[in-house]
């Protein structure tokens, strides 16, 4: 078995953002961390793998030099194979774009499953995966809580408002993992020490031959959020049920 | 640390996220609980070897991770984040208990006691220190006197980190005459009938499993002797410089912590109609604290250097821990201070701190031990 599993960075929630001058991007001394979901996706991979002799992962990355320290760090020092990085400048990639990637690298890697983290904490857009399996025609188990294979089949138990939907999918795949799929572990400091000798390949967008390459998505503007208004204190339980009917209209 | 480090690769970095991680979600929401009940979970080893900080300088042959000492340091500064000294010194009591058994033990010694004390699934401590002495080993009274294929172990220790849970204990005996040169280390198995052993209460580092320990009659196996006779006082100079340059990098983390959250209670603190870190007095305090840390930083770096470029700087190790603990004393009575009662209830990291910083000029060489041998190295 073959999967294909994505490892982005994200820009650290924590951290504090500048917006750049013409309030496009995000610029200045930006702290990255590995998408949560992707960490998800990977440690879901490894499990597949380890209870499935043969199993080859690989994890993608696009994006710089930057992007592919992640793929080393936050994913083959955590146990995946080997890494591929697809050289692109972050800021004119959409969800779309990605996604066609994603196409390219499937019909290259012939992989089984394709797992990626269900949304990207920073755009969280929440399409790759969908438009993937659109592109590839492939089935699609999106917001995964948990994942067995049984013969050519994977079982996917799926988050949904109200309860949980369990998916039987044929191989070949495409599944988006959730934040309660699973605990991801830890990078080891043996498995940073291994991950050094790990081959992490290098592809251009040009060279996947992609039928369409233009950004769907134009970024017009970024601003911050309004910073929050200064609270009021009410004299009365009934002040504050008339304001909450009246002027918040929550109840 | 990292971005004032310049001996850190992208590896050390991502080594430790990933020990930040761990002392995030494992050590960091526990910590208080584990303080107030001296003590801290067993299965903690076992997720500590997960993510190679028990593995992290020992043999590959033996299932370690070779790395080099800005390793050490960033594992040491990220643990210390939790800001409890007692966690570190328990989750690490193997760093001083198998330095010597890895140098001079038999294969079939090191085999039987490393890989699983690596894995986290045995606790390995170091016993040397006596209640007749401390830092004076060349003098230590427990005797080991060999019988046919054993040697039957007769005396005391105290102060035995991890000493009370052991699996494995590297004991320090006199096999033979009066001095250094009759000392050696021998390997003794928790379970064995003799060892008697019990928990000792202190000042701080609380949920650190520390032990005095009785060895009344207790046989081990003669070849349990770690190396040959007589050569206990060299199997424990391999413990020295790591123990002594990690307690002061321990120190070191302790102040910088002691310093940022000493810095944030000032901003945040209103104070007869300003916030504290306003005042004069408070700012020049402030200055005093993030002056002594810069010079730690800078002196524990350059002597990791010098360890890392395979040179012996023994008095510079001794100078270096003696500093970082004097300013850690300093440091922490500043943030005490700044922060007042705040600072003073439990609870607050820097309260434990403060009561851990004695322990820091005591252990690993007490610091007036320390100066004694700093001067005879400088040759004064």
């Amino acid at each position: 078995m073959k999967i294909l599993v994505s490892a982005k960075r994200v820009s650290d929630p924590n951290a504090r953002l500048a917006i750049s001058k013409d309030g496009k991007w995000i610029e200045g001394d930006v702290e990255y961390i590995l998408n949560p979901f992707c960490e998800n996706a990977i440690e879901a991979a490894l499990q597949l793998a380890e209870a499935h002799d043969g199993t080859e992962t690989i994890a993608v990355g696009i994006g710089d030099d930057e992007t592919a320290r992640f793929i080393r760090q936050g994913a083959l020092a955590r146990g995946i194979d080997r890494g591929i990085l697809v050289t692109a400048d972050e800021a004119e990639i959409d969800s779309d774009l990605i996604a066609r990637i994603y196409q390219g690298l499937a019909y290259r890697e012939k992989p089984d499953i394709i797992l990626l983290g269900k949304q990207a904490i920073d755009g969280d857009s929440n399409q790759v995966g969908q438009l993937l399996a659109e592109y590839l025609g492939w089935p699609q188990a999106t917001f995964a809580s948990k994942i067995d294979i049984e013969g050519n089949e994977v079982i996917v138990q799926r988050e949904v408002d109200g309860g949980l939907e369990t998916l039987a999918l044929t191989m070949p795949c495409v599944i988006t993992a959730d934040l309660r799929l699973n605990e991801p572990r830890y990078a080891s400091l043996a498995g940073i020490m291994k991950a050094k000798k790990k081959q992490l390949d290098e592809l251009e967008i040009d060279d996947l031959e992609l039928e369409d390459t233009d950004a769907k998505v134009e970024i017009v503007g970024m601003s911050t959020p309004t910073g929050r208004k200064a609270g009021v204190i009410v004299k009365d339980v009934d002040e504050l049920l008339a304001k909450l009917h009246n002027e918040a209209r929550v109840i | 640390m990292s971005r004032s480090n310049p001996h850190l690769t992208p590896d050390h970095e991502a080594f430790a996220l990933a020990v930040r991680t761990f002392v995030a979600r494992e050590i960091a929401p526990h910590v208080e609980a584990w303080e107030e009940a001296e003590t801290f979970p067993r299965e903690l080893y076992a997720k500590a070897a997960d993510v190679g900080l028990l593995s992290l300088g020992f043999p590959e042959s033996l299932g370690g991770v070779p790395g080099d000492v800005w390793y050490r340091l960033v594992a040491t500064m990220e643990l210390a984040r939790a800001g409890s000294g007692g966690l570190l010194a328990g989750l690490m009591s193997h760093t001083i208990a198998l330095p010597p058994l890895c140098a001079l033990g038999s294969d079939e010694l090191q085999q039987r006691v490393v890989p699983q004390v690596l894995a986290g699934r045995a606790i390995a401590a170091l016993a040397v220190t006596e209640p007749g002495g401390g830092s004076d080993v060349a003098n230590l009274q427990t005797r080991a006197v060999r019988d046919g294929d054993e040697y039957v172990l007769h005396g005391s220790k105290v102060f035995i980190t991890s000493g009370v849970r052991a699996d494995f204990l590297t004991v320090a005996v006199r096999t033979g005459g009066p001095g250094a040169g009759g000392v050696s280390l021998m390997l003794v198995e928790g379970d064995r009938p003799g060892l008697h052993r019990t928990p000792m209460k202190k000042m701080g580092w609380w949920c650190s499993d520390t032990a005095t320990i009785f060895l009344d009659g207790c046989r081990v196996p003669a070849s349990n002797l770690i190396g040959s006779e007589g050569l206990g006082f060299l199997g424990l100079m391999h413990n020295f410089n790591g123990e002594r340059l990690g307690l002061a990098a321990t120190a070191w983390a302790f102040a910088q912590i002691c310093l940022e959250d000493a810095v944030a209670y000032a901003r945040e603190r209103q104070t007869f109609g300003k916030p504290l870190i306003q005042r004069q007095v408070i700012r020049h305090k402030l200055v005093d604290m993030a002056m002594r840390v810069e010079a730690v930083r800078a002196m524990v770096f350059d002597v990791a250097w010098q360890v890392e470029q395979g040179l012996e700087p023994v008095a510079e190790v001794c100078l270096c821990k003696n500093f970082a603990t004097e300013a850690l004393e300093f440091v922490a009575g500043e943030a005490v201070q700044i922060l007042g009662g705040a600072g003073y209830v439990r609870g607050a990291r820097i309260e434990r701190i403060f009561r851990e910083t004695k322990v820091l000029s005591i252990g690993g060489g007490a610091s007036e031990v320390l100066k004694d041998l700093a001067a005879r190295q400088l040759g004064y």
